[in-house]
């Protein structure tokens, strides 16, 4: 039950931020005690369970855990796709949902960046990237396009604005959905797995100019992932979360300077972090294999 | 597509390299296999017909089924002859007009009944479940109804044809509109667009490609239904004539030759409309050009 769940032992650590390594002041997420639970028809389903967790402004933050074990519940919390059950969430210290207001309004200083790519495929990546802003109504169309072009051309994509994304690589319509995201000037990024099922030339690729996009901006990310190695490179600290219901089971601080670049994964340092989130994480895939191995049976 | 100058740059200064040279576009027209097996296609049914046909008249025996047929060199001749007469421009005419303009009903109903049904609840309630027990009812049983309601055999036939193309129209909208990708619409939601913004700029476009499948199948069943009400409802007195009725008066007047012209006729007809929606299609859709 609910009311209990706050007594359970072991959860809801609430770690404390490290101090974020540039001047970032906004898009600090508190996650206070939020439960998350499911209900289809009648079947209680506890997706999270009493979970807290800051992050700082313009922190990035890494969250891994088993499948299915509500990483994807959180993030829809914050970006107002689903209701939480219990606890509160604040951005910047307003009430993003809570008891009274279970359901996050949708904002696009929260911008999604979605698992398999949601480029508008009836769009050029130009017209892409200019869609909030007209749709906003914070630029008119030919400004939003002019920006739009600029911050393309910024990414390294000035040849591909015209192109649709079925005509690019996987690799730069991830890219431009980023810039999408980031022409918002959202206070966080909410990435869902983003660069999953992508060859590891091109994810390295991709973690290096999210890596220049982010010194550039500092924006705050809640970046979901599977991949340790991503979460520890990318990453200021990474969540490690329980198999379902997810609490925080470990945190791992990154301590590794900014700006970064691929030596990095070579290091000791590098390799003794990996292993420690790895260790975490193992644990709890083996107990979410038994959990579904006991479902089955 | 535009050679690139970089690639001539980086050819060229090769010795005993050849230079690939830009071709006309008939010389690439001329090239093109996919055009010539399909002209080598056409030309020898064509030709296979003829022998088959004439086989009787050469051989003294008749080949089963389409040894029956009249040959393709018949059939050219009273085609010649009909062509310069005004009745055979007027059917090919009220034929296209029924079409169209049954067509051009369907669409300008259609596609809005069916993106209400996919995005309104209510609606889709009181209105899906009727529109599902007319659905099955093939256009051509509506043929007595049709008469009894309207005024005019002209009426009658355009309302066939309107229904002909009215539900496949409407099934293939809701299909695709309730088949729109949700990261589509979740994407647009986070970045602010309000439910008009949605409506205009995710479903309406993500929506085209169903409407254009939809009005592709929906053209080819006006042609069948158009044809079929014509022949029944024959040459009348008010609404005369149309491919339908050319076919069958042919037929009554024991011309075979005259009934594969009108056959074909139809044929070319379907395919001109069938390829003004694809042009259509893509000068809407330039994204799916690529595919």
């Amino acid at each position: 039950m609910p009311e209990s769940a706050t007594e359970t032992p072991g959860a809801g650590i609430t770690a404390q931020a490290p101090a974020p390594a540039a001047k970032a002041t906004r898009g600090a997420i508190s996650i206070r005690n939020v439960t998350k639970i499911y209900d289809p028809e009648g079947v209680n389903v506890m997706a999270v369970d009493d979970c807290s967790l800051e992050i700082a402004a313009g922190e990035v933050c890494m969250i891994v855990g088993p499948s299915g074990c509500g990483k994807t519940t959180l993030l829809n919390a914050i970006a107002g796709f689903h209701s939480i059950t219990f606890g509160e969430i604040y951005l910047d210290g307003q009430l993003l949902c809570g008891p009274e207001k279970p359901l996050a309004d949708q904002g696009a200083d929260r911008v999604v960046v979605f698992q398999n790519g949601a480029l508008f495929p009836w769009k050029t990546l130009l017209q892409n990237v200019a869609y909030g802003p007209i749709v906003q109504e914070t630029m008119g169309k030919a400004e939003a396009l002019e920006k739009a072009a600029d911050m393309l051309a910024e990414a390294g994509l000035a040849d591909m604005a015209k192109k649709f994304p079925g005509e690019v690589s996987s690799g730069m319509a991830r890219r431009a959905e980023i810039v999408r995201a980031l022409i918002n000037d959202p206070k966080v990024l909410l990435l869902d797995e983003p660069y999953r099922a992508m060859d590891a030339l091109t994810k390295s690729i991709m973690h290096e100019a999210l890596l220049e996009m982010y010194d550039r901006t500092k924006v705050t990310m809640f970046f979901i992932t599977h991949d340790l190695e991503e979460a520890i490179f990318l990453g200021d600290r990474v969540v490690v979360l329980t198999t379902r219901p997810a609490k925080t089971k470990k945190i791992v601080d990154v301590k590794i300077p900014r700006p970064r670049d691929y030596r990095l994964l070579g290091s000791e340092e590098f390799r003794l972090l990996v292993s420690e989130a790895k260790g975490a994480v193992h644990e709890e895939a083996i107990k979410a294999f038994e959990a579904g191995e006991r479902e089955l049976a | 597509m535009a050679e690139h100058p970089t690639v001539h740059a980086a050819v060229a200064p090769g010795p005993g390299r050849a230079v690939p040279l830009r071709r006309t576009r008939l010389q690439k027209l001329l090239e093109n296999t996919t055009l010539w097996r399909g002209i080598v296609a056409i030309v020898g049914f064509i030709l296979f017909w003829e022998v088959c046909s004439q086989w009787k008249g050469w051989f003294g025996y008749q080949i089963p089924w389409i040894g029956k047929v009249a040959p393709p060199s018949d059939v050219m001749a009273v085609w010649m002859d009909i062509l310069p007469q005004p009745g055979y421009w007027e059917s090919w005419y009220l034929s296209t007009f029924r079409v169209f303009l049954g067509f051009a009903i369907a669409q300008v109903i259609g596609i809005p009944f069916g993106l209400a049904l996919a995005v309104n609840k209510y609606f889709r309630d009181v209105f899906f479940p009727p529109f599902e027990v007319l659905r099955p009812i093939p256009p051509l049983a509506w043929v007595p109804a049709a008469i009894i309601f309207w005024p005019t055999t002209e009426l009658s036939i355009t309302f066939v044809t309107f229904l002909g193309a009215f539900f496949t129209i409407v099934i293939n909208v809701l299909g695709g509109a309730r088949s729109i990708d949700g990261r589509y619409l979740r994407a647009a939601q986070s970045m602010g667009a309000s439910q008009w913004d949605l409506f205009r700029r995710i479903i309406l476009p993500g929506t085209l490609p169903s409407i254009f499948t939809g009005a592709a199948v929906g053209m080819g069943i006006t042609w069948e239904v158009v044809l079929a009400a014509e022949m029944i409802s024959g040459g009348g007195q008010q609404a005369g004539g149309g491919l339908g009725f050319f076919i069958w008066s042919s037929f009554m007047g024991g011309s075979i030759e005259q009934v594969i012209v009108g056959m074909i006729s139809i044929g070319i007809a379907g395919y001109l409309s069938s390829s003004a929606i694809r042009y259509l299609g893509s000068v809407c859709m330039p994204w799916r050009r690529l595919f």
